[in-house]
């Protein structure tokens, strides 16, 4: 069954919604950054040191995602090995919209970013609490827990910004298609279908803008003070 | 009305093809595409030259034979109809038109605009039937009461005619909303459901043994099929396939 094409869709899917739940739970932590730092600071410090968190759902995340991206890329090729010859005029717009046509290009725009992201926060806080050892998540000049000081940190240059917008209106393109037609994947279609789409198109758009406010708001924050 | 016919022409499988441009005059908006290509052939074979091969049979729409990617989409700009039921009127005096073949690595071409579907009918024997005796002991197709909303969706299914615009229009050469709709129609239908697990099983290996693509979701299909197949079909695919894995 997992040669199959069909197999591969609903993995593709499946991997998909799962990274969808993630992120929805990600950016609800990151909007407590601008609402209620104490609370951000102290989300990041149990998700960051939950043994649970860290020793199980952690390992799943990342495998999620890697499977998520070479999966995608293998569909990619094959795709393309099943159109040898190309067309002299292909009118791809005519019939499809610009998102489910490029998902691979939106999808690698995102994994970009990813790597952005990982030498951002997630390798300076390796090498914090594994490597330094520090578990404790404090300021070195002492005054409560680390996180929202390095979130707000890295939010001051402009290029970082520009960086993290452009990443998310590719993640609201990539999940424009993605996150609506994962149901069709999975085989769902029927009376409830039409309301999860427009919650799919929905969640698309209010995700990523979420995340693009709130790298605005700590840079805008920052050039005020 | 003048145009310029930009045409795929390949002498054969193993040949390295080509577009050519041939100028043409005196196209009325009545004439289909295909009586179009007619014009140019005549003009052709009484130059000496090699007509442009092209499939064709019924030209009403319903045989399933002719296919060509005109200016980028299966079948012409027009929606919900065949090569053979597009008009001339479609186009305009002055214009270019690009004239393909379908493109697939499952669909290689046979000369010029014509290719080898025949992927096709190997996903249909693969189980597109249903295995009943009918010499001698024919059942009355009303013995069975099959529910209205059943009976139309199946019937929707039944009107693909494989012509392989699905294919040809699909950004990754995905085969499946012709395989869904051969799939659909005897999955609705009680007569159909007996044999349905293997049935789309053997459907799909066959159709990923073509070397078709997967699908995306992108819906190019159900836009340029002639006979308006739903997406509702890939969905009802998946969905018998997955259970017909999981019950092993």
């Amino acid at each position: 069954m997992t040669s199959s094409s069909i197999a591969r869709k609903f993995a593709m899917a499946l991997s998909g919604l799962f990274l969808v739940l993630f992120l929805g739970q990600h950016f609800t932590i990151n909007l407590t950054s601008v609402i209620a730092p104490d609370t951000f600071n102290n989300w990041s410090h149990f998700m960051g040191t939950n043994f649970l968190v860290q020793a199980v759902l952690q390992p799943v995340l990342i495998f999620g995602v890697v499977f998520h991206f070479i999966m995608g890329f293998i569909l990619e090729l094959q795709n393309r090995r099943a159109r040898n010859v190309g067309y002299a005029s292909y009118k791809g717009s005519a019939n499809a919209s610009w998102a489910s046509r490029n998902m691979i290009i939106s999808g690698l725009v995102i994994l970009a970013f990813l790597v952005l992201h990982f030498i951002d926060f997630w390798i300076p806080e390796l090498n914090i609490k594994y490597l330094q050892g520090d578990m404790s998540g404090l300021l070195e000049s002492g005054g409560g827990y680390r996180y929202h000081e390095e979130l707000v940190h890295k939010f001051e240059s402009h290029l970082r910004v520009i960086a993290y917008v452009i990443a998310f209106v590719l993640l609201a393109i990539h999940l424009w298609h993605g996150f609506a037609s994962s149901f069709q994947s999975v085989g769902f279609n029927n009376k409830y279908s039409k309301g999860l789409t427009s919650f799919a198109k929905v969640y698309a758009i209010v995700i990523p803008v979420g995340f693009i406010f709130i790298a605005l708001y700590h840079h805008i924050n920052h050039l005020i003070h | 009305m003048k145009l310029t016919l930009k045409i795929w022409r390949q002498e054969n499988a193993a040949a390295k093809g080509g577009i050519q441009s041939y100028p043409i005059d005196g196209i009325e908006g009545d004439m289909s595409f295909l009586e179009m290509l007619d014009v140019l052939n005549e003009q052709l074979i009484s130059k000496g030259d090699d007509p442009v091969v092209f499939d064709h049979d019924c030209r009403e729409g319903i045989c399933g034979s002719c296919s060509l990617q005109i200016n980028g989409e299966p079948h012409g700009p027009d929606r919900l109809i065949t090569t053979c039921q597009l008009h001339m009127r479609m186009f305009k005096d002055g214009d270019t038109i690009t004239i393909e073949p379908f493109r697939a690595a499952a669909f290689p071409v046979i000369k010029d605009l014509m290719v080898d579907r025949t992927a096709f009918d190997r996903i249909q024997q693969a189980g597109g039937y249903i295995s009943v005796n009918t010499s001698g002991n024919t059942i009355d197709a009303n013995a069975i009461p099959v529910n209205k909303e059943d009976a139309d969706e199946s019937f929707n299914a039944a009107t693909c005619i494989g012509c392989g615009a699905c294919v040809a229009a699909c950004k990754n050469a995905s085969a499946m909303l012709f395989t869904a709709a051969k799939v659909s129609q005897f999955a609705l239908l009680p007569q159909g459901k007996v044999e349905a697990a293997t049935r789309v099983l053997n459907m799909v290996e066959q159709m990923d043994k073509e070397g078709f693509g997967n699908c995306t979701n992108t819906g190019a299909c159900e836009v340029e099929c002639p006979k308006g197949i739903s997406l509702e079909n890939i969905a009802r695919m998946n969905r018998e396939y997955l259970s017909a894995s999981l019950k092993g």
